[in-house]
């Protein structure tokens, strides 16, 4: 017997191009050969496949990630830990204004399977929705197989630092992570460590650069060390950040290479801010109140630095928590 | 195939980008750059270059040789230009309070057992444990970032390091 979750979860019968649709609520998702299409009652919206997928792949990896995860300027996700709304038009001030804006709150697990389920079905076997542009085939054309490893991959989240025993394994060309087109110019030496017998696993360090310069993705912050809830969380960046990203809380970039220029807009209605240009030694604060997205043209290594205190969320639900993190 | 040039800073040689407003405030952004922050330092000065509630990333201009520190949860100090030796020791009778956040200097030589050292250059990681001592030594000027809880030797100078207009 199905039941309709798993109905819900197998989407219809294939259409004519090979993929199937899929329900949330109200919302629908249908896909063809070029586009993701969305409706939901009061109106409907299309995005070119390729960043659609690119984005659905972030939110799912993300867990829904800190705040907003805007798809383009129409849809996206409200992560409140626990449960997430889906959203059409929430953060569009026209669409407000039109009153074609539409959301709908589901549990966390209902709508991460249903999103897993169309990643899975909709990536075909050549597209790897992590790869920068030049490292991956297409999006596009009717269905070709399926892509379950490169749709599957498990964020790297380390519990104290990666490298350390019983932690997130270190890159090395044996383990599948050669150096990056764009990084064969990073140094590969590791740290010299010397330690007396039984501390071995206290005295340790690494090459986070050898470690980025290995890394097979972009735009997908990894935790490598841990402080209590200060989270360091590196990635390599090329091309465009595929979503915008809603803040809720404060968040930290550090440029460790090359450059990247950030557009910060209106979390609440889009509207532009600011354009915050970064090169290697700067550091910039993401207010908590604006949505961001990234514009890297050369291969980078950028600091994500997070707070993951598990009291943020309430106290952001209660408003407590400053839009910037220092005033002077 | 272009062959592609991989850009990190270093104190004598960094290139800083920018706020640009729209609608919008510089100072809501905390902008700089952690090479200059540096390069206007003291040797061991712990120079605030972002905070989130009460964790930070200090600049540290390391030269010469620095004293020895402990605190009671783990840091991690990232080597951004030169070589840093850190030498780690297990404390026989040097303690902080778990309470304590950031690092506390000790005073003198503490004693204890050699646990070990490391010798990092630029991109390179190290472990600082949670109540053990390190002591950092650099032959020439160079820069670590320290992942940390603000402490009584945290220096907070936004206004002379970030963009204000």
């Amino acid at each position: 017997m199905t039941t309709s979750q798993e109905k819900q979860l197998m989407g219809t019968e294939p259409n004519d191009h090979g993929y199937r649709s899929y329900s949330l609520g109200e919302f629908t998702f249908t896909r063809d050969e070029h586009f993701a299409h969305i409706e939901w009652p009061t109106g409907r919206h299309v995005m070119a496949v390729e960043p659609f997928l690119k984005a659905l792949m972030r939110d799912i990896a993300w867990n829904f990630f800190y705040g907003t995860v805007n798809f383009d300027s129409v849809i996206g996700t409200v992560n409140h830990y626990g449960d997430v709304d889906l959203f059409a038009g929430r953060f569009n001030e026209d669409y407000r204004r039109a009153e074609i804006d539409h959301l709908e709150n589901f549990p966390h697990d209902e709508i991460k399977a249903t999103f897993e389920a169309m990643l899975g079905d909709w990536v075909n076997a050549s597209f790897d929705p992590f790869a920068a542009p030049q490292e991956t085939g297409s999006a596009y054309g009717d269905k070709d197989g399926d892509n379950v490893a490169a749709v599957t991959r498990t964020r790297v989240t380390a519990t104290r630092m990666v490298g350390l025993p019983e932690d997130e394994p270190l890159r090395s060309d044996e383990s599948g992570f050669p150096v990056n087109r764009m990084f064969a110019d990073v140094d590969q030496s590791e740290p010299e460590v010397t330690f007396e017998a039984g501390y071995e696993k206290e005295v340790s360090a690494f090459s986070l650069f050898k470690y980025l310069s290995r890394s097979d993705v972009t735009w997908n912050p990894s935790v490598v060390t841990v402080c209590k809830d200060s989270l360091y969380c590196p990635t390599t960046e090329e091309f465009i950040l595929p979503i915008i990203h809603g803040n809720d809380r404060v968040e930290w970039f550090i440029q460790l290479s090359d450059e990247i220029i950030w557009e910060v807009a209106d979390r609440e209605t889009g509207r532009p801010r600011a354009n915050v240009v970064m090169k290697a030694g700067d550091c910039a604060a993401m207010p908590a109140d604006i949505r961001h997205q990234g514009y890297s043209p050369k291969r980078s290594m950028l600091l994500v630095w997070e707070n993951n205190s598990a009291a943020l969320p309430q106290m952001i639900a209660r408003g407590e928590t400053p839009n910037v993190p220092v005033v002077f | 195939m272009p062959e592609y040039k991989t850009v990190f800073g270093s104190l004598t040689n960094y290139e800083k980008g920018g706020v640009e407003i729209i609608n919008d405030q510089a100072q809501n952004y905390v902008f700089s750059n952690f090479f200059e922050v540096a390069s206007h330092s003291k040797p061991w000065e712990k120079v605030a270059v972002a905070k989130n509630m009460e964790y930070v990333i200090e600049a540290i201009r390391a030269d010469g040789v620095s004293p020895w520190r402990i605190a009671s949860h783990d840091e991690f100090a990232l080597v951004m230009d030169g070589s840093v030796t850190i030498d780690l020791l297990d404390p026989d009778s040097v303690t902080v309070g778990s309470d304590t956040t950031g690092s506390i200097a000790v005073n003198g030589e503490p004693s204890g057992t050699k646990m070990g050292q490391i010798v990092a250059g630029r991109g390179h990681m190290a472990l600082l444990p949670a109540n053990r001592c390190y002591r950092m030594s650099a032959a020439t000027a160079s820069v670590v970032l320290l992942q940390t809880i603000v402490g009584p030797d945290t220096v907070q100078r936004w206004a002379e390091i970030c963009q204000t207009h």
